[in-house]
């Protein structure tokens, strides 16, 4: 090897390097919290899939909608959704509505985990291949959306949900949507 | 007043590590003895001002000082005191006082044990050390300092929030030390890799003096792992032994690196070549190891361990990240192409497979790396988002792992510089043929559907015991005193490395076994009801209520039958922690070296009813054993008489 090309060849570590910190940066500048506008603001997006519990009744985007809720989206593969299981599970004696969403898992292992760790979901929705969680732009599990009386999607949480989470974050946007008795985007049709 | 004190203990530490990362170096540089010399002692006081730093915080866990902020979020005056010396790492603050202890430990084992080296090697070793320190020091102090007062302070809460359950058990009592151990132990191999790009001395004695330092680390890390592993087995309470969360990979990143680095070693020890390359993985082990410490912290990915995140945090290690990765690796592209093997191979030798072990270390560690890292690619990017999961790394990594064995084999063979082809692959034929015979037979030894992929699996795993226990014999044999003769001249860094090999094989028959073989049942049993799950009857006799220091629970009573002998009687438990108000599955185990028998508690259903969770499942202790295998095997082989600390006319003397 010449001596350009190996000093080429030795500096190639430090470019490598150097191309991961910028993706780190922007990693970190970047609030994964947030959703990427579009869906913000938006309606649920439309689908038509089984229930965990039952294979045969499909439900439909229309399901979710009615009160305001959250929806969460969890799989028996991630080990941060059971650590965060206990918090829905106080969340749902508290009387908080929880939609499931169980991505990219098998059925009989996802029914198992909820007899063994206890069910705070109204219902799951089975979405097998994720394809509402990529309709959704879902990160990784566990995400929890919150969803207004009209299947709005006014928020969404990236990662754990732990108590203080909730009572920081989610709550007050709960309860703020509770206390608007007519939703913002359907004011304009009055 | 302790915790006043731990915090002017970091100070100290954090003053005595600037001296540290200058003094000796410029001592290095203008050739001044007693500023070189200075280091040694400076390592030894960093070290003891950063234990009892950490004293002071285990004695507030101990004392339940509640005007602590962070002894208010980890405990709890009714947990139990072990837990509560334990809660020190229970967290972030506390865990990085850890990690900076363990880096003042290993600076100070330097300092002590590096005697028959040359006085600017130990200076330089010590001072890149002291650098690092001084990073993450600062990090401790200025963004994480676990000695901070209760926020409204003189006023403090009557008691503490609890330590997260999940990490109230053994396991996590010894877990975290000895990864970190494992971790910040490459910081050593790390320090002698800069130490000798800047003073340009990189030969067979600088990778001696480095080898053993870089196995130990190793050998702790891979404990560290396999207790990891054990832990989320039996906690998480679902029987899964390795989930390929972003932390766990975390942690197999630098370990996977590091094999590679102890092979490397190895050649540039025995034949002077492979120099830069060596220095390079140095780099890159350690590199890992602060990039994991920066994945768990950040908050850039989410995982079961992650600590609560914070972006301050996060640049700061990211900051980090850049000074000492990056300061190394534009060291090693100005520093490191001067550098020139001087030994000689052919293209059939010890030193080609080596090369061929390395190469494929390097791809597991970039598919684990990219695997890890994917999500966060594809954002950046704009590539939209991707969540990747277990079957990626399953599929790419398994049959990197399975040719890895295969390279092992035929190295473990062939001898350095030249191995006349002919004269290696004959002998070779009767082990593949026995491996692959084996290989066959295996999954005939089980009731159930012929898997080809356990054939594949298991003749690689004979293949390595084969040719690693034909090398044992053929160099036992080369005695003309006998074979017991022939084995006691074999050095123990051989022994160790065919010890290490063959807990791989025990790693690889066991994680084949029990990924293919395990049964499990969901079931509903009512008191004196039974089911039978691989031949065992499992009878559920009942549920109790027991009352925890800090927890109430329902204890399941089920006993364990096969062909009418009892076998075990296992009590999995199901807890409600007061203070968290959370839910915990202590499942039940009871395992030998053929299988584990594995039973965790669900939900009751209706009156005496229960779901129950019931796992058989076949070699799961092999995992594990394995891997103690391959620490024991670095361990003997770093006792090798040529790694000897001290001088040897010390022994004459008795």
């Amino acid at each position: 090897m010449s001596a350009k090309i190996r000093r080429l060849v030795f500096g190639i570590p430090l470019m490598l390097f150097i191309a991961l910190a910028i993706m780190f940066v922007f990693a970190i500048g970047a609030d994964t919290s947030l959703l990427p506008s579009q869906r913000l603001g938006k309606p649920f997006p439309p689908f038509s899939l089984t229930l965990l519990q039952d294979e045969q009744r499909f439900i439909t985007e229309k399901d979710v909608a009615g009160e305001p809720a959250l929806l969460n989206v969890w799989a028996t593969w991630c080990p941060t959704c059971l650590y965060e299981h206990s918090t829905l599970n106080t969340l749902a004696t508290e009387g908080v509505i929880i939609y499931g969403l169980n991505y990219k898992d098998e059925r009989v292992d996802a029914q198992g985990y909820l007899a063994r760790n206890g069910n705070p979901y109204r219902f799951n929705i089975f979405d097998e291949n994720g394809d509402l969680g990529l309709d959704l732009g879902v990160y990784g599990a566990p995400e929890t959306y919150v969803l207004d009386a009209d299947g709005y999607i006014q928020y969404r949480h990236v990662g754990e949900l732990t108590l203080t989470v909730w009572r920081d974050i989610l709550e007050p946007k709960m309860s703020a949507l509770k206390a608007v008795p007519i939703p913002l985007n359907s004011a304009e049709a009055i | 007043m302790i915790p006043e004190i731990g915090q002017l203990c970091l100070v100290i530490a954090l003053m005595l590590a600037l001296v540290l990362a200058t003094v000796p170096l410029w001592g290095t540089v203008t050739h001044q003895y007693r500023l070189m010399a200075m280091s040694r002692s400076l390592a030894f006081g960093q070290f003891s001002f950063l234990f009892i730093a950490l004293i002071c915080l285990a004695y507030s866990f101990v004392q339940n000082d509640f005007t602590v902020s962070y002894v208010v979020a980890h405990s709890n005056s009714n947990l139990p005191v072990w837990y509560r010396i334990s809660a020190v790492w229970g967290g972030h603050e506390g865990s990085l006082l850890l990690w900076i202890t363990i880096l003042g430990g290993w600076t100070a084992a330097v300092a002590k044990f590096s005697r028959a080296l040359p006085i600017d090697m130990v200076a330089r070793v010590l001072s890149v050390m002291g650098m690092i320190s001084i990073g993450l020091i600062l990090f401790t102090v200025l963004t994480s300092n676990p000695f901070v007062r209760f926020e409204h302070f003189p006023d403090f809460p009557i008691n503490g929030r609890d330590l997260n359950p999940l990490l109230q058990d053994i396991g996590l009592i010894i877990h975290p030390p000895i990864l970190y151990m494992g971790y910040v132990g490459f910081s050593v191999a790390f320090a002698f890799a800069i130490a000798g790009l800047l003073s340009g001395q990189l030969d067979s004695a600088w990778a001696r003096w480095s080898r053993p330092w870089t196995v130990i680390a190793w050998a702790f890390l891979t404990v560290g792992i396999a207790l990891g592993s054990w832990w989320a087995y039996y906690e998480l309470g679902w029987g899964g032994w390795w989930f390929w969360d972003p932390v766990e990979n975390a942690s197999l990143l630098p370990w996977l690196a590091g094999t590679a680095l102890i092979h490397s070693l190895a050649v540039t020890e025995k034949r002077s070549v492979f120099k830069a390359w060596t220095v390079l993985l140095a780099i890159t082990a350690f590199s890992l190891s602060l990039l994991g410490t920066f994945l768990v912290r950040s908050g850039v990915l989410t995982s079961v361990h992650s600590f609560a995140s914070d972006p301050s945090r996060g640049l700061f290690i990211l900051a980090l990240l850049l000074v000492v990765v990056g300061g190394s690796f534009l060291l090693f592209a100005v520093r490191a192409t001067a550098l020139k093997g001087e030994g000689h191979y052919e293209l059939v030798s010890r030193e080609v497979f080596l090369m061929i072990n390395n190469l494929l270390f390097v791809v597991a560690t970039f598919i684990v790396l990219l695997g890890t890292l994917f999500p966060l690619i594809s954002e950046v990017l704009g590539l939209g988002k991707v969540s990747i999961g277990a079957p990626y790394f399953n599929i790419v990594f398994v049959p990197v792992a399975l040719v890895t064995m295969m390279f092992l084999g035929v190295g473990n063979l062939v001898r350095w510089k030249r191995h006349d082809p002919k004269l290696l692959f004959k002998p070779l034929w009767k082990w593949i043929g026995l491996s692959v015979l084996l290989g066959v037979l295996a999954p005939l030894l089980v009731e159930s559907d012929y898997e080809v992929g356990v054939a594949i699996a298991m003749s690689l795993v004979a293949w390595v015991v084969l040719t690693s226990l034909s090398d044992v014999y053929k160099k036992m044999s080369s005695s003309k005193q006998g074979l017991w003769h022939g084995y006691q001249r074999l050095s123990r860094s051989y022994r160790g490395m065919v010890l290490a090999h063959i807990g791989l094989a025990v790693t690889a028959a066991g994680i084949t076994a029990t990924s293919m073989y395990s049964v499990e049942k969901d079931v509903r049993l009512s008191e004196g009801e039974a089911v039978v799950v691989s031949g065992y009857s499992f009878y559920f006799k009942g549920i109790d209520e027991v009352a925890g220091p800090n927890y109430r629970a329902s204890r399941g009573h089920i006993l364990v039958t096969k062909n009418g002998d009892l076998v075990a009687n296992l009590w999995p438990e199901k807890r409600a922690y007061d203070v968290q108000a959370s839910m915990m599955t202590e499942a039940a185990i009871s395992g030998n070296v053929f299988r584990d028998l594995y039973v965790a508690l669900g939900e009751p259903i209706g009156d005496n009813s229960w779901a129950i969770r019931v796992y058989v499942k076949p070699m799961m202790r092999w995992v594990w054993g394995g891997a103690f295998l391959m620490a024991l095997g670095g361990v003997l082989a770093i006792s090798d008489k040529r790694y000897r600390f001290k001088k040897m006319p010390l022994q004459g003397a008795h």
